[in-house]
């Protein structure tokens, strides 16, 4: 119940910063983030090649991925790190994916924590 | 004409960064969803413990910087990539039970909002990243728990190593789904070797990355730290004035 040691002051400074640096990430360096399959996708993608056809692309061969169905949300508005679809919108769906995020657990944590408790012993 | 496509973000095909629906057969997923809510409702009863008006807050930032690194895949071989999962990180900054709920909020803001991981794969994603991935990481912390107290470069070790062998046990996970209800397409020890020789490769940089977020986050907020926590080197921890105390 004691006031903090390391103060509130102190604190709240420090998560700003951390919340800037993560929107940094998210918004900034988001771009510079490599296009290619990342491990899974690698592996339920071996044996196969991506074709283009007059039907968009397919996978030719046989691999894992063939089995992967098209996402329950595929056409929401930030679907795959794009708003709206449009092109070089990763870092505006990287700053808002940040933000409901730290809302989202922010508040599930605020409301978990426990209270009326020397929170600030070190303990 | 035959084009092998670079870009795997927009298109018909779309890559995600996590399990798509579809790649192992319903009751696998709908078993591994059932651990999922299992394990989560046993992270929620013991996360209370390490939840306070100091830790809450640094839990929900912790979720969000991990959404934000996720989104950065780092080249690993030519053609592939790598990003972090941030079980290991989580588990030293905020703890296992309370790291476990921010890689699931993690995995769900991607599944729900982004389309990022199929909707009934979330609990074998779940599992996988936020459960046996964190404990993995976690277990490897604790272990070397007395070198991370050593100092600063003892505590960057321990998260290299508890982060590499994060990643791999992840991923061996997958393998397991894949044994248990796999969809097809390669065969059980093609998809265990792959899985085993590209996660060491992406659990080094996620090794690198976790070192570099809990060795930064020492310099400044070593009280922060849950691993650092405990009674035994209460000095250690003991906040803002000893922080430079520790040999970098």
């Amino acid at each position: 119940m004691t006031a903090p040691a390391p103060s509130s002051r102190r604190s709240a400074g420090f998560f700003v910063g951390f919340l800037v640096v993560a929107l940094l990430v998210a918004g900034a360096l988001s771009y510079f983030a490599s296009p290619h399959p990342d491990g899974l996708d690698t592996v339920t993608l071996e044996g196969c090649q991506v074709v283009e056809t007059n039907a968009g692309e397919q996978l030719a061969g046989t691999c894992i991925a063939q089995n992967a169905t098209d996402h329950t949300i595929a056409g929401s508005p930030l679907a795959h790190y794009a708003v709206a679809g449009g092109a070089a919108t990763v870092g505006l769906a990287g700053v808002i994916g940040v933000l409901v995020t730290v809302v989202v657990a922010g508040g599930l944590f605020w409301v978990l924590r426990r209270r009326g408790t020397p929170g600030d012993d070190h303990q | 004409m035959l084009v092998v496509r670079e870009v795997g973000v927009v298109g018909d095909i779309v890559l995600a960064m996590h399990m798509s629906d579809g790649l192992v057969n319903a009751p696998t997923a709908a078993v591994f969803g059932l651990v999922a809510v299992i394990g989560l409702a046993v992270a929620v009863s013991r996360a209370r413990a390490d939840l306070d008006d100091r830790t809450a807050p640094m839990a929900g930032l912790v979720t969000a910087f991990v959404f934000a690194v996720q989104m950065i895949n780092f080249p690993i071989l030519p053609g592939a990539s790598g990003h972090l999962l941030g079980g290991a990180l989580v588990a030293i900054l905020v703890g296992p039970w309370v790291g476990s709920l921010c890689i699931a909020i993690v995995l769900a803001v991607q599944a729900l909002l982004f389309a990022d991981g199929g909707l009934t794969a979330l609990g074998a994603n779940i599992v996988n990243m936020a459960l046996i991935g964190v404990f993995a990481g976690y277990t490897v912390a604790i272990a070397l728990r007395p070198l991370a107290r050593r100092g600063r470069g003892g505590l960057v070790a321990t998260a290299f190593v508890a982060a590499l062998v994060n990643t791999v046990v992840a991923a061996l996970a997958f393998v397991i789904e894949y044994a248990i209800g796999g969809a097809g397409g390669a065969s059980l020890g093609t998809v265990f070797t792959l899985m085993l020789g590209l996660h060491v490769l992406i659990g080094i940089g996620e090794g690198v990355i976790t070192a570099a977020t809990v060795g930064a986050v020492a310099s400044v907020r070593p009280d922060l730290i849950h691993l650092l926590r405990g009674s035994t080197t209460p000095l250690q921890i003991r906040g803002p004035a000893t922080a430079e105390g520790n040999p970098s």
